[in-house]
């Protein structure tokens, strides 16, 4: 799963103008940047910003579907979504791991990111702060969020910063049996029974607007700043927050229309002048709100994840104590 | 039914039940433990723990007795043939709202049940029922890292500081209050012995024991003791929480295609 661009006012570049000039040769070559090399500090805190929201998300994405892991309806659904899960999880610790060497010059580390979460400081995805109502939200948040994020995560599969990219090609890959897995629950339900498509239909009203406003806002002056402009100069990312919008739009519309689902806007359509998905505008207000923990199930999730690490802590003490390997 | 398939059919729900039911509670704990490696580790084990019951559940089917998921969602407390520490709750509060559980429960109980399903399966392994024999040497091979995985916790936890030290006691101090059921085979025993399903419960027994103690500092010396026997359909409200929960929407419409 994934992040939209995060509000962040751009580090200044006050760097050694010969090193600079060499980085920028090498971005513009298609070198890939390692953890070691050198790199400006405002292209280190872009991708400290980046890649640790995008991996404490994954695993705060974990929470709204594993509230439907032990609820799943077959032996066979279970399974699928504890796996699914358990890489999402994985794909947190993938790229905290990238973070936290990206971090070590500032002698930060895991525990510094756990806490910046719990404290509000670090932000997590737009739609994970968003209740789970269904089962069919289960299938929703794998089929549209999970599409959603391999959309916005091919855009970056070329990203200068080596241990990123390569961690993405994985994930991405991923992300793609997510989304099938995503996409056969909404089929069982879309040919099931009267109750089951009303599930369905009244889980993808609800998730419309955090799907619109997944890719973040189309441009800085919607909520304040944004960093798309920064990502794209040094090739992290390609295309903006509304050309992704518009590819998953062209992607997905159809497949929403022949599954006889409709969306919570009359005025979304295609037009064929200006070939583009014309929509209404999500509240972008709502969305300030929701990153700022002040989504529906915010506190409630953050509070699962403080409980987790509270009670927790003496397995920690005690394996440093130990010595030993983590099991 | 003769008394022989009956006898069998209860071991197999045993197996599955057993199964179902840990990696019930290993499904509440995901995204929940100490750190990120243990949490990606313990579900894999919960997963595979899914599968073996699966099998077990497949084999009943094949007896005959239902559809795997009606017999994994649908049947009452008192049908259960899980031991009653299997079904016990990770700790405090609930999964998706206030997870206070507790890892030492999670380790202890990880421990034993695994030690004790190594021992099971093996056997198994020359149980006169062959679809039996068969299912334990699939099982057997990634059994042995779910056991593996849930000693090396054992092992440094009772070698490290003074509170999981007396975490780890007072869990296994409970543990040996209730798994007595665990090595029971319910009121078929005697059958299962006679038609060669399974070997001497007490031998196991034994083995179990000697295995724990060769690898557990500070066992209780009592003996193994149980408030109810799950092998009996004897359950806790714990259980009838769980089963609520794992078929909450299974029962919105049992006859759906989800």
């Amino acid at each position: 799963m994934y992040h939209y661009l995060e509000h962040q006012k751009g580090s200044k570049t006050n760097e050694d103008p010969i090193l600079y000039d060499n980085f920028m040769q090498r971005i513009e070559n298609g070198d890939k940047i390692e953890a070691n090399d050198w790199m400006p500090a405002e292209y280190r805190d872009t991708l400290i910003k980046l890649i640790s929201m995008h991996g404490i998300s994954e695993i705060m994405g974990a929470l709204p579907e594993k509230e439907w892991v032990p609820k799943a309806p077959s032996l066979e659904r279970k399974l699928a979504i504890m796996a699914k899960v358990q890489d999402e999880m994985g794909h947190g610790q993938l790229l905290l791991r990238v973070t936290e060497d990206l971090m070590k010059p500032y002698g930060r580390n895991r525990q510094h990111l756990m806490e910046d979460l719990l404290s509000g400081r670090l932000k997590f995805h737009n739609v994970f702060h968003m209740p789970t109502k269904t089962w069919a939200d289960a299938g929703m948040v794998g089929w549209l969020v999970d599409g959603a994020a391999i959309i916005s995560q091919t855009n970056m599969l070329d990203a200068s910063y080596g241990p990123y990219q390569r961690a993405l090609q994985r994930i991405c890959k991923e992300e793609v049996f997510h989304a099938q897995h995503g996409e056969s629950i909404i089929m069982a339900l879309a040919e099931g029974t009267e109750d089951q498509r009303k599930i369905l239909q009244d889980s993808l009203n609800r998730w419309w607007p955090s799907l619109l406003m997944f890719f973040g806002p189309a441009s800085a002056e919607t909520t304040g700043s944004s960093k798309q402009e920064i990502t794209i100069k040094y090739n992290i990312r390609k295309s903006t927050n509304e050309e992704l919008r518009q590819a998953f739009l062209d992607k997905y519309m159809p497949r929403v229309f022949s599954l006889g689902l409709t969306v919570p806007d009359e005025t979304m359509h295609y037009d064929d002048v200006q070939e583009k998905w014309i929509y209404q505008q999500p509240d972008w207000n709502e969305f300030k709100l929701i990153i700022q923990n002040k989504g529906p199930r915010s506190k409630a999730r953050l509070k699962v994840r403080e409980i987790a690490y509270s009670n927790n802590s003496w397995v920690r003490e005690a394996l440093a104590v130990a010595g030993g390997d983590r099991p | 039914m003769d008394k022989r398939n009956e006898a069998l059919i209860d071991l197999l729900y045993q197996c599955a039940d057993d199964d179902l039911l840990v990696s019930f509670r290993g499904s509440e704990w995901l995204g929940l433990a100490p750190h990120i490696e243990a949490d990606v580790a313990f579900s894999s084990i919960t997963q595979n723990t899914m599968g073996h019951a699966v099998y077990f559940y497949r084999l009943l089917q094949e007896l005959g007795e239902g559809d795997v998921d009606v017999l994994a969602h649908e049947r009452p407390a008192v049908k259960r043939r899980n031991a009653v520490y299997l079904e016990k709750r990770n700790g405090d509060g609930q999964y998706d709202e206030d997870p206070y559980f507790d890892w030492a429960l999670a380790v202890v109980r990880g421990y034993f049940y695994e030690t004790y399903k190594r021992v099971k399966l093996i056997s198994f392994t020359n149980s006169s029922y062959e679809p039996l024999a068969t299912c334990a040497k699939r099982i057997l091979p990634e059994q042995r890292y779910h056991l593996a995985y849930w000693e090396e916790w054992m092992k440094q936890l009772q070698q490290s500081s003074p509170t999981a030290k007396e975490k780890i006691r007072t869990r296994i101090e409970e543990a040996w209050s209730l798994s007595l059921d665990l090595v029971d085979f319910g009121q078929y025993e005697q059958t299962l012995l006679i038609e060669g399903y399974i070997n001497d419960p007490n031998e196991l027994k034994q083995q179990w024991l000697s295995e724990l103690q060769s690898k557990v500092k500070d066992l209780p010396t009592r003996p193994l003791e149980q408030v109810k026997n799950g092998r009996n359909g004897e359950h806790t409200k714990d259980l009838d929480e769980a089963l609520t929960t794992l078929s909450e929407v299974y029962r919105t419409d049992p006859v759906a295609q989800w």
